[in-house]
């Protein structure tokens, strides 16, 4: 009897549907973006593909989300307030890590397609991106410092949400477009596609899409690290040049 | 025309850096000012990094005094020994202004000394010149001429030196002192100090109107290459392709500055540059009296 029963316990758990494997395919416009001395933003185009062995799952519909992170560093966010009359910076507080720039495009409305568990485990939301340790014992708000750093850097496009931005067909091919804007800083930007079911991440993809200055201003950028002296001097000569120049030019034009 | 920058990491428009240049040139030639105090909150505004604003004005101003002072030369409205002596103090003065503001960031709060520094200055400054190039203007068209001060007590120290083109003969004494002052608020206030400076010679030191915008321009060159050799070799914030769209500007505007500056009358030249510190020192008072519709700031850790 007992034998019976294990092998219908084997039958019943082969029977059930196994956790379907879905993998990224992933193309980008551009793996590497030059900043040039007319570098002016740049178009990141993402475009994918959900390969499978299987058929499509039944259940929650397909979603996909696209991150592209820039260098993270810590930053200082200063509060003004009132004090004898003035508005002076009192509060200061320092954010472990924030990126300088960081986008995410969803295939939905961001509440639909990731849930807070899932976030929590794989930063995805802007305030998730940041990392933010401990606020001194003074500070009761610390999280109104991390919000107005969100606002600013916002209002500037260097933080973006960017919600219904990703198209996906048949639950197969999707694609999405993300700004990077003009100022830009140099380093990997860390590209990370989510494949959700239900708000649970099912499948991820990361890749890093290089950003550097190249030509004239990688030139000017490492003399002016690695021979600062030479590059103070060069910097004096131009100007003096220039001043010599106009007043040349100037007193050619009067006579 | 978007151009992208090395150093501050934006991208900006060229021509409007040209124009920004032009204008604070023309403001520099004609009154012996080298415009850091008005450019450097522009840069802010369209979005350069404080740092490099900082130090790249100081660039930019060694272009447009180079180019307004060859343009005094040649009219003879420079007091090189003057400048010399003033330049010999200011250097002092800049050197402890530096140890003063070291001093003052350790016990923090710099940002709101400087803010203070500026308006409490240009305010008193901008004031009292403004009073009294008024009175002098009243005169001027009511026939009588403003009695000019013989003797005080300036004339009685010794290590009496002869300044031949300011006309005055003097103790070198007051104006190392004026040199020293300066620097110490010049490097306290990360300026180069003319709208400190010709106030001081005008008032202080009795120096004819005229001589005194050259003068000035010549021991700013000075102060600034110093300041821009510092910031380029200490915290590598000069960015060279902004320095050069500003000064192309500057040099021209300079020399159109002193041309206008020629054709006015001293009265005018001082009533127009108090009116000028004035809106400025207003605009700073504004901002420490009013809210600002953003309270947070964001910095680089480690900066100020």
């Amino acid at each position: 009897m007992g034998k019976l029963w294990s092998i219908l316990l084997v039958t019943l758990l082969l029977a059930l549907p196994v956790r379907a494997e879905e993998d990224i395919v992933l193309g980008l416009s551009q793996a590497e973006v030059s900043i040039t001395t007319n570098f002016d933003g740049s178009e990141i185009l993402i475009f994918g593909a959900v390969k499978r062995e299987t058929r499509i799952p039944d259940g929650p519909p397909l979603q996909v989300i696209a991150t592209i992170a820039g260098p993270s560093t810590a930053v200082n966010v200063r509060r003004k307030e009132k004090k004898l009359g003035i508005w002076v910076n009192t509060d200061t507080i320092i954010i472990d890590r924030a990126p300088s720039f960081y986008a995410v495009a969803t295939s939905g409305p961001f509440k639909e397609v990731l849930n807070d568990i899932e976030d929590l485990r794989y930063r995805i939301s802007i305030p998730r991106a940041i990392r933010s340790v401990g606020a001194p014992m003074n500070i009761k708000d610390a999280p109104s410092f991390t919000n107005a750093l969100i606002r600013i850097r916002s209002r500037s496009d260097q933080f973006q949400l960017l919600e219904n931005a990703v198209t996906i067909d048949e639950q197969t091919l999707f694609r999405a477009a993300i700004n990077l804007p003009a100022a830009l800083t140099e380093g990997d930007y860390t590209t990370r596609i989510f494949l959700t079911r239900g708000g649970k991440v099912v499948a991820q993809y990361e890749t890093a899409i290089d950003v550097r200055k190249v030509g004239l201003e990688r030139w000017l950028f490492n003399m002016s690290r690695q021979q600062s002296f030479l590059y103070g001097l060069m910097s004096l000569a131009i100007a003096i040049a220039a001043g010599w120049g106009a007043s040349a030019a100037f007193s050619v034009f009067r006579r | 025309m978007q151009i992208y920058l090395p150093i501050a990491e934006v991208s900006v428009n060229a021509f409007l850096l040209l124009g920004l240049g032009g204008l604070v040139g023309i403001l520099s030639g004609m009154f012996g000012v080298g415009g850091g105090f008005l450019m450097t909150p522009l840069l802010f505004f369209i979005g350069i990094p404080p740092a490099v604003a900082v130090a790249t004005e100081a660039n930019q101003i060694v272009a447009s005094s180079f180019s307004g002072v060859l343009a005094h030369l040649k009219r003879k409205t420079v007091d090189l020994r003057m400048g010399t002596v003033l330049l010999i103090g200011g250097l002092i003065g800049a050197a402890l202004g530096v140890m003063v503001f070291n001093y003052l960031k350790s016990l923090g709060q710099v940002d709101l000394l400087v803010k203070l520094c500026y308006v409490i200055f240009l305010g008193v400054i901008g004031g009292l010149m403004f009073i009294e190039s008024l009175k002098a203007i009243r005169q001027s068209k009511s026939g009588k001429r403003a009695p000019r001060k013989k003797h005080n007590w300036i004339h009685g120290l010794p290590f009496k030196m002869r300044f031949r083109v300011s006309g005055l003969y003097i103790s070198v004494i007051p104006p190392l002192i004026v040199g020293v002052l300066v620097g110490i608020l010049a490097a306290i206030m990360g300026v180069g100090g003319g709208f400190i400076m010709v106030p001081a010679m005008i008032y202080l030191l009795g120096m004819p109107t005229k001589v005194v915008v050259g003068t000035s321009l010549f021991q700013i060159i000075f102060v600034t290459a110093f300041t821009t050799m510092l910031h380029a070799t200490t915290n590598y914030t000069v960015d060279i392709v902004l320095a050069v769209l500003l000064l192309v500007g500057g040099v021209v505007g300079a020399q159109i500055g002193t041309r206008i500056g020629v054709k006015m009358k001293a009265e005018q030249l001082r009533i127009l540059l108090a009116i000028m510190v004035l809106v400025v020192c207003g605009k700073l008072a504004t901002e420490l009296l009013f809210q600002p519709s953003e309270l947070y700031s964001i910095g680089a850790v480690g900066g100020h």
